[in-house]
Parts: C-alpha cells; sequence; structure tokens
C-alpha cells in the first residue's frame, strides 16, 4: 500500500500546506499595509470557502435511492440542530458522525 | 511552568478534546484504509491540517496523480491563506519561533492566537504563542497515532467514519455564520459551487467553483456602514 508515490504526495500536500501558510508573510513582508482587495478578501473569503466544503461533502448524494441521501440529510441536520443548539464542536461532529455510521451500517 | 505557559496550555484544553477526537477519527481510517501506523505520525507532523489528512486518506488510496493531489490540497487549504493576513502584525518580533508559528496556523490555532492578547505581557507573547502552536501540534500527533492504533489492534466497522468531515464543516459554517454580519459570502459560496456540481459534475467542479467565487467576491460591493 505504501510505495514512492505515498511519500511523493505527503510531501506535495506538505510543501503546499506550508506554502498556503507562509505566503502572506512572505508578500507582505516590511511593507505597511495590506492591499484593500486582499483585506477584503480575507475577510469574505472564508464564509465562502467552508460553504464550498459544505457542498464539497454533499457532492456524492444523489436521489436515485434512499440510502443515497437519508443518511447524509437525517446526519447533517443532526449535526447542524445540535450545533446552533449548543454550540460544542466536538458533541456536534462525534453525534453526527455516530448518528451517519449507524444508518448506514444497519438501517440502509 | 511559567505563567504564560500555564496560560496557553489552559486556553488550548478545549483543542486538546477536539484534536484527540478528530484525529482518533484520521488514525481510524488511515489504518481502516490499509496503510501503516507509522504513517499517522509522519502525515500528522508534516502536514499538519485536519479536514486535509481526511482528504488526503481518500487520494492516497486511489493513488491520484501530484497535480491532483496538489490542486486539491490547494482548495481544500486556500483558506489559510487569509489567515496569515491577519496574523502579520501580531507575530512580528517574534523571532526564531516565526516560520514554526506560520508552519503550525491550523484553522484551531488560528482561532486561539487571533484573539486579543492583553492578558499576557507584551515580552512574553512570542512565548506564549509559541506554546499554544506546540501545544495543538502535540494534541493533534497524539490523536492521530493514538487512533491508528486503536485501528491496528481491534477491527470494527468503520463504514461512514468520514462524515466527520463533512459534520466539521457544518460546524465551521455555522459558527463562520454566526461570527458575520453579511451572508452574502455564505450563500454566494453554497450556491455558485451546487450550480458548477451541476453543470460540470462531480470530478470537475471545484476549480470553477473556486474561479468564480474568487470573481465574485472581488466584484462585490461593500455596503460602506455609516455611523
Amino acid at each position: 500500500m505504501v510505495n514512492a508515490h505515498t511519500f511523493y504526495a505527503i510531501a506535495v500536500m506538505a510543501l503546499i500546506t506550508a506554502l498556503l501558510r507562509f505566503l502572506p508573510f512572505l508578500i507582505f513582508k516590511g511593507k505597511a499595509s495590506t492591499p484593500k482587495l486582499v483585506e477584503k478578501l480575507g475577510r469574505l473569503l472564508p464564509s465562502a470557502v467552508i460553504a464550498m466544503l459544505v457542498v464539497y461533502c454533499l457532492k456524492d448524494m444523489n436521489f436515485s435511492a434512499m440510502s443515497n441521501y437519508l443518511p447524509t440529510l437525517i446526519a447533517g441536520l443532526l449535526t447542524g440542530v445540535l450545533h446552533v443548539w449548543k454550540g460544542n464542536t466536538l458533541l456536534s461532529v462525534i453525534s453526527g458522525t455516530m448518528c451517519y455510521m449507524l444508518l448506514v451500517q444497519y438501517v440502509f | 511552568m511559567s505563567q504564560s505557559t500555564r496560560q496557553a496550555f489552559i486556553e488550548t484544553i478545549p483543542v486538546m478534546t477536539g484534536y484527540l477526537a478528530l484525529g482518533f477519527g484520521f488514525g481510524i481510517m488511515l489504518k481502516a484504509s490499509g496503510f501503516p501506523v507509522w504513517l499517522a505520525p509522519v502525515m500528522s507532523i508534516t502536514i499538519y491540517a485536519g479536514a486535509m489528512q481526511y482528504v488526503a486518506v481518500g487520494l492516497l488510496s486511489c493513488g491520484a496523480d501530484l497535480l491532483t493531489v496538489g490542486i486539491t490540497t490547494f482548495l481544500v487549504n486556500a483558506r489559510h491563506l487569509f489567515y496569515g493576513i491577519s496574523m502579520l502584525d501580531k507575530f512580528k518580533g517574534t523571532g526564531k519561533r516565526t516560520p514554526y508559528l506560520i508552519f503550525a496556523l491550523t484553522d484551531e490555532t488560528y482561532s486561539l492566537v487571533c484573539r486579543n492578547a492583553t492578558h499576557i505581557p507584551p515580552e512574553k507573547r512570542k512565548h506564549y504563542y509559541f506554546c499554544i502552536c506546540f501545544f495543538n501540534h502535540c494534541y493533534w500527533i497524539a490523536g492521530c497515532t493514538l487512533g491508528a492504533v486503536t485501528g491496528s489492534l481491534v477491527t470494527f466497522n468503520s463504514k461512514g467514519i468520514d462524515f466527520v468531515l463533512t459534520a466539521l464543516f457544518i460546524t465551521i459554517f455555522i459558527e463562520q455564520w454566526r461570527s458575520t454580519e453579511k451572508h452574502y459570502p455564505a450563500i454566494m459560496g453554497a450556491v455558485v459551487t451546487a450550480v458548477c456540481l451541476v453543470l460540470f459534475g462531480s470530478e470537475n467542479f471545484m476549480i470553477p467553483a473556486m474561479f468564480a467565487i474568487l470573481v465574485l467576491l472581488c466584484i462585490h460591493k461593500e455596503e460602506v456602514s455609516h455611523g
């Protein structure tokens, strides 16, 4: 399972992750202020990207059979409702995941 | 233990519970996909990005080509670009610790270090930031490794454990929604991505979605609040 490709892939992931974290510091090193557009993107992009990632996680849902969407829908709703109600990330994530696992393993 | 070290430890306790649990899930998933235990510490030390490591298990097990691996990493972690922008000033003067502070800037670490540090004396702050980053990294490595070890000792049906990632993004989405007044970026991000998914299919929709979101945010005119 582990071969040279595994290490190359891990190296690429580590390098790009680090690059993304370092880039702002490298670009704006020594500059007094950050450009307005960058500052605006810095504020607005995180919400948009998280919304994009939520949709990304739901991409394999399809409505051809109940088992292809109901577990995701139920567990996703449970996660969301719990989080709005209690605001505890750990509780929401663990409950949602356990619910999903039970649904796909025993119900559907 | 100095005052600032203790303060950093106390403040990282919520992240400790989160990282141990999320890391544990990653370790279990990694082992269930047929990878050896030692890959868990290797990945959690070098990549050190929660959501990305879950995605990585999928990429590694299907043997995705390096270009796909690179683009996916870029998309999943692009938000980290913007954490740096808001930390430019805070990390000034942290000296030889700065590279590590930047390397360790995960979502959770960012959520701790972006807050006001007025309760820490200015001369102690670099040590305080370093402790937060280092403690969090340790929790993550420990969680990932424990999960992989557990996964190799007990066999259980881990089908569906990848939902942990979906659940995590849902909770971050709600947090973001609550912490912002204007919801245009969140709504636009979801709608644009969904439209791209329908138009381009589940294999090719992420790059057009990312591009469209960037363009729409750049041309978006913010209402100037008076008063």
